[in-house]
């Protein structure tokens, strides 16, 4: 009677999957599907550190059936040691291969915080693009310092060239997320997170907030493009060209909540990511920033 | 007069209004059955104002099982919604109402399902294994039970008046400031949590010194059950860090009412400090709730392996380990606030290395039945379930724990599945266990086994549909609490995956309160006596269900498996002595805690809709009861050795 039930639940949770791989053929499995050099680290630590635990837990749950079904009540043969409560041979080991594990598991750790520290420039050639980003309720501003424009809910930058992303928010915290590119890093009103990607593939990928900020949430998606380095310029000079300007009033409007599909913006008024990052030391009533 | 409050408080949506017909229904109805049975005066006199800690630990699971009814439809609108808003649908649910669900749904299965469930064990449970007549404080007992329901009863209101918060389990701000949530949503969360978290800490203190001050003659520490161990653990961690919790919800409240500043974006507010705060409360929490369950396993495992703990000594090191080592973690939750390598590498070794202590438990358990006889009971089955679920969410769990993989799976649905497969494999799972272990010790009678095993194999199917979906849509970038999915992404399929195994633990929940029902239907037939598993702890030498001053005599205890010892004894024929009975001393039952319960819900309901003088009215006469209390030294009687010499003879006799 038992044993059907495993047989069914197993029967189901294979057709399950069986159907699932089916359809999923086609989509992406983005942390597994890196396209730049910090997300293919990332993706190659988590194989590690999974493979490293396997080693722990592979051989518990071959103990774990095999006492189970060796030492049921009716199978009278097997030995029975009712008293039997410790065995300090054992228990130490049982204390030691886990802690070996943690041991090594703790030296990736370490070495790999240090080596994905979102601050850390990249070892890769060539001057970063910085990416100013600021999260509002609910889209993302983009400006470039450099080449004086800025977009919403798009991101395009040159591939293979580094990236610096310098991150504020002027709404609830957020979090910053381009999966295939590398991991998040949050956006807090008052404050510049940093984070340093590269995309090694030219491509459109996805990015979200992951960090709940409000009914607009889902909506607060955008895409990063990593174009070549002609197509790059050609985009810029591009939005370079068209007819919107991100004025102090232009920002003020735009930071209202709401969502909002893509923008471009030819220029950007004047030390504006600076006065969104300080606003927030000031007296509140101060400053057309503040809503 | 009546502060925010308008009729427009409870004017809803169609939706929130179906929630809200619920509860009024539902309250009409248990107040008209109550009536229509005459059953008042046995409601006041038997339970409402009892101070006996067995009755207070089935009025906890009570509560416990009915917000679990509450939140699991909330989850089950939740699934629904994700499983139907893609592409050109946008769901039944509007975004505001969404994010109140899931909201609500954490902070209901948390404050109000997981923990009065855990602390109906401990009243149940602990002072009948230390051999103790009831706990070291009853009145506080009552008080803190009843302070739990007032914050519950506060959540089930905002369903009725007004809105909850929409901001996540954990209020995080500035979202939770006045300037992002200006409605009353938050301002329910914080009262409903301040008001149960004060239950929780006088529990907390309560049991503490139950267990260090009550023990039964012979009772070392050394020679406690595993679960009185955990308690011990999960209690000391109560009483550091729910102070915490209540800090940190009046900082947001003097945010939000006086106008401070202490996490606002502006005049050097720093939500960064909250995040901190509310997770050194949060982390501790986790091993609040899940150290309790693993001292059930460790009552379990033993009897149904019919074989002594493996290792005493290692479980109760790795116990006090974890106690120690939770409060070292609690920044894992927070590795991409930005906090350099250093701080986050510290913090991600630190609860790597909880996973020692964790894993020596587990090897334990498995030595425990190694060369035992194992009856698989579905105590047993939902051990074996845990075993599963919860290595996998471990597995989970430390790769979260890496900071550089953590940046790729934090606030993904990855981090969803895992810590949803840690709680219900490693906590529900658990008072399951326990639920069934301990039912013929409170009640008398057996629960149903055929329909244990299909709620347990229902359960089974239904996580593993329902959670091995959320992994994957975390590896494929799907983050969490989003109301509507993107077609494109492909991600709509795997929620309705998800959904469906919703529903399938639906079945399995319909599976126990049937389970319930045939039980007390046929609890004639089913009727055990004092030890119906051959069990090996004190609570199996009382009759089922105790009398309500436990032990007639206070029993000596000679080592570990107290029980196990007295029957050991008797086998080689030493007969038990004849016992000499006394006068024993119980609390009076008393409705002040029901009382002071009351007027707190009155305190938080004024302060919600700003009705100052609701509030303070609420206050003045919480603190007036208690005075008025503190002189009443009427608070005992006595049960005469006659009395009790002819209950434990009438039990004695009781037919089986």
């Amino acid at each position: 009677m038992k044993r059907n039930y495993i047989a069914i639940a197993f029967l189901v949770i294979t057709m399950v999957f069986a159907v699932l791989f089916a359809l999923l053929q086609n989509y992406t499995f983005s942390v597994f599907d890196p396209k730049g050099l910090i997300a293919t680290e990332e993706r190659g630590l988590i194989i590690h550190a999974v493979l490293l635990m396997l080693i722990v837990v592979i051989p518990v749950f071959i103990l774990a059936f095999t006492i189970a079904w060796r030492y049921r009540a009716s199978n009278t043969k097997a030995t029975y040691t009712p008293n039997w409560e410790n065995s300090p041979m054992e228990e130490l080991i049982w204390w030691a291969v886990p802690f070996e594990i943690i041991l090594v598991l703790g030296a990736l750790t370490w070495s790999s915080t240090h080596s994905l520290d979102p601050r850390k420039p990249l070892a890769l050639s060539g001057t970063p693009l910085v990416v100013q980003v600021v999260a509002l309720d609910w889209k993302w501003l983009f400006i470039y310092p450099s080449l004086g424009i800025a977009s919403v809910n798009q991101v395009d930058f040159p591939v293979d060239r580094p990236v610096t992303f310098e991150i504020t928010a002027d709404a609830p915290m957020n979090s910053f997320w381009i999966p295939q590119l590398g991991g998040q890093i949050y956006a807090m009103t008052g404050m510049v997170t940093e984070l340093h990607l590269a995309a090694s593939q030219t491509g459109t990928y996805a990015g979200a907030s992951a960090n709940y900020s409000g009914d607009g949430f889902a909506q607060m998606q955008f895409t990063a493009s990593a174009l070549s380095e002609n197509d790059f310029n050609s985009w810029a000079a591009k939005v370079k060209q068209s007819n919107q300007a991100l004025t102090a009033g232009e920002y003020a409007a735009l930071a209202e909540t709401g969502t909002t599909t893509p923008k471009v913006y030819a220029s950007v008024a004047d030390n504006l990511y600076n006065t969104i990052v300080m606003q927030f030391m000031r007296q509140p009533s101060v400053g057309a920033m503040d809503h | 007069m009546f502060g925010l409050l308008t009729l427009q408080a409870f004017l809803h949506g169609p939706i929130e209004t179906g929630g809200q017909l619920a509860v009024v229904l539902g309250v009409l109805a248990v107040l008209g059955l109550i009536t229509y049975f005459k059953r008042w005066k046995w409601l006041f006199g038997e339970w409402i104002t009892s101070l006996d800690a067995k009755k207070i630990g089935i009025m906890y699971i009570i509560l416990s099982i009915v917000m679990l009814l509450r939140g699991f439809s909330d989850a089950l609108l939740l699934r629904g919604q994700q499983a139907v808003a893609v592409g050109a649908g946008s769901g039944y649910l509007a975004p505001d109402h969404f994010a109140q669900i899931f909201t609500a749904h954490g902070v209901i299965m948390i404050f109000f399902v997981a923990m009065p469930f855990m602390f109906g064990f401990l009243n149940l449970i602990v002072p009948l294994q230390i051999g103790a007549r009831d706990v070291a404080y009853p009145f506080l007992n009552s008080v803190s039970f009843w302070l739990t329901a007032a914050g519950a009863m506060l959540i089930n209101l905002s369903l009725v008046i007004g809105q909850f918060a929409a901001t996540g389990w954990l209020a995080y701000p500035p979202l939770s400031e006045l300037q992002y949530s200006p409605g009353v949503g938050v301002d329910y969360y914080i009262w409903a949590l301040q008001i149960a978290g004060i239950g929780t800490l006088l529990s907390g203190i309560n049991f503490l010194v139950t267990i260090i001050k009550m023990r039964a003659p012979g009772m070392k520490l050394m020679r406690m059950p595993i679960f009185v161990w955990t308690a011990l653990g999960s209690m000391s961690l109560v009483v550091f860090a729910f102070p915490i919790l209540t800090a940190t919800l009046a900082m947001l409240s003097l945010d939000r009412y006086l106008g401070m500043h202490f996490f606002t974006t502006n005049l050097g507010g720093n939500a960064m400090l909250y995040v901190n705060l509310i997770w050194a409360w949060g982390h501790p929490e986790v091993y609040i709730l899940v150290l309790p369950c693993f001292g059930i396993f460790s009552e379990i495992v033993p009897v149904f392996s019919q074989k002594r703990l493996f290792g005493y000594v290692s479980m109760v090191i790795a116990t006090m380990s974890i106690v120690f080592l939770s409060f070292m973690v609690w920044a894992h939750h927070f590795f991409t606030m930005g906090a350099g390598a250093d701080v986050n590498a510290f913090f991600g070794i630190m609860t790597a290395v909880i996973s020692i202590p964790t894993g020596v438990k587990i090897f334990n358990w498995l030595f425990t039945m190694f060369r035992g006889r194992i009856i698989f009971t579905t105590p047993m089955l939902w051990f074996m379930g845990f075993l599963v679920t919860f290595t996998i969410g471990g597995m989970a769990g430390v790769l979260l724990s890496i900071p550089g993989a953590d940046f790729q799976l934090h606030n993904s649905l990855f981090l969803v599945a895992h810590f949803h497969t840690m709680i219900i494999g490693g906590v529900l799972f658990n008072f399951f266990a326990g639920f069934t272990y301990w039912f013929p010790k409170v009640f008398g009678f057996k629960l149903n086994e055929r329909l244990g095993t299909w709620a347990f194999w229902l359960w089974i199917t239904g996580f593993s549909t329902a959670f091995i979906p959320l992994y994957v849509l975390g590896i494929m970038g799907a983050t969490r609490r989003l109301d509507y999915v993107d077609p494109l992404s492909g991600w709509h399929i795997l929620f309705v995956v998800a959904a469906i195994g919703a529903c399938i633990i639906g079945l399995a929940i319909l599976c126990q309160v049937a389970q319930v029902v045939v039980s007390i239907r046929q609890r004639n037939q089913n009727r055990v006596g004092n030890d119906p598993w051959n069990g090996r702890t004190l609570e199996w030498a009382l009759p089922s269900p105790p009398p309500v001053y436990n032990f007639a005599v206070i029993p000596h205890v000679r080592g570990r498996d107290a029980f196990w010892m007295q029957k050991e004894a008797a086998a080689k024929g030493h007969a038990p002595k004849e016992p000499v009975y006394e006068d024993i001393e119980m609390p009076k039952n008393s409705l002040v805690g029901f009382f002071i319960a009351g007027f707190s819900f009155a305190f938080g309901f004024g302060m919600i809709w700003h009705i100052w003088w609701l509030a303070a009215l609420g206050i003045a006469a919480i603190v007036v009861t208690i005075i008025a209390r503190s002189f009443n030294e009427d608070i005992e009687y006595t049960i005469t050795a006659a009395e009790v010499a002819a209950t434990e003879h009438r039990l004695s006799h009781k037919t089986v």
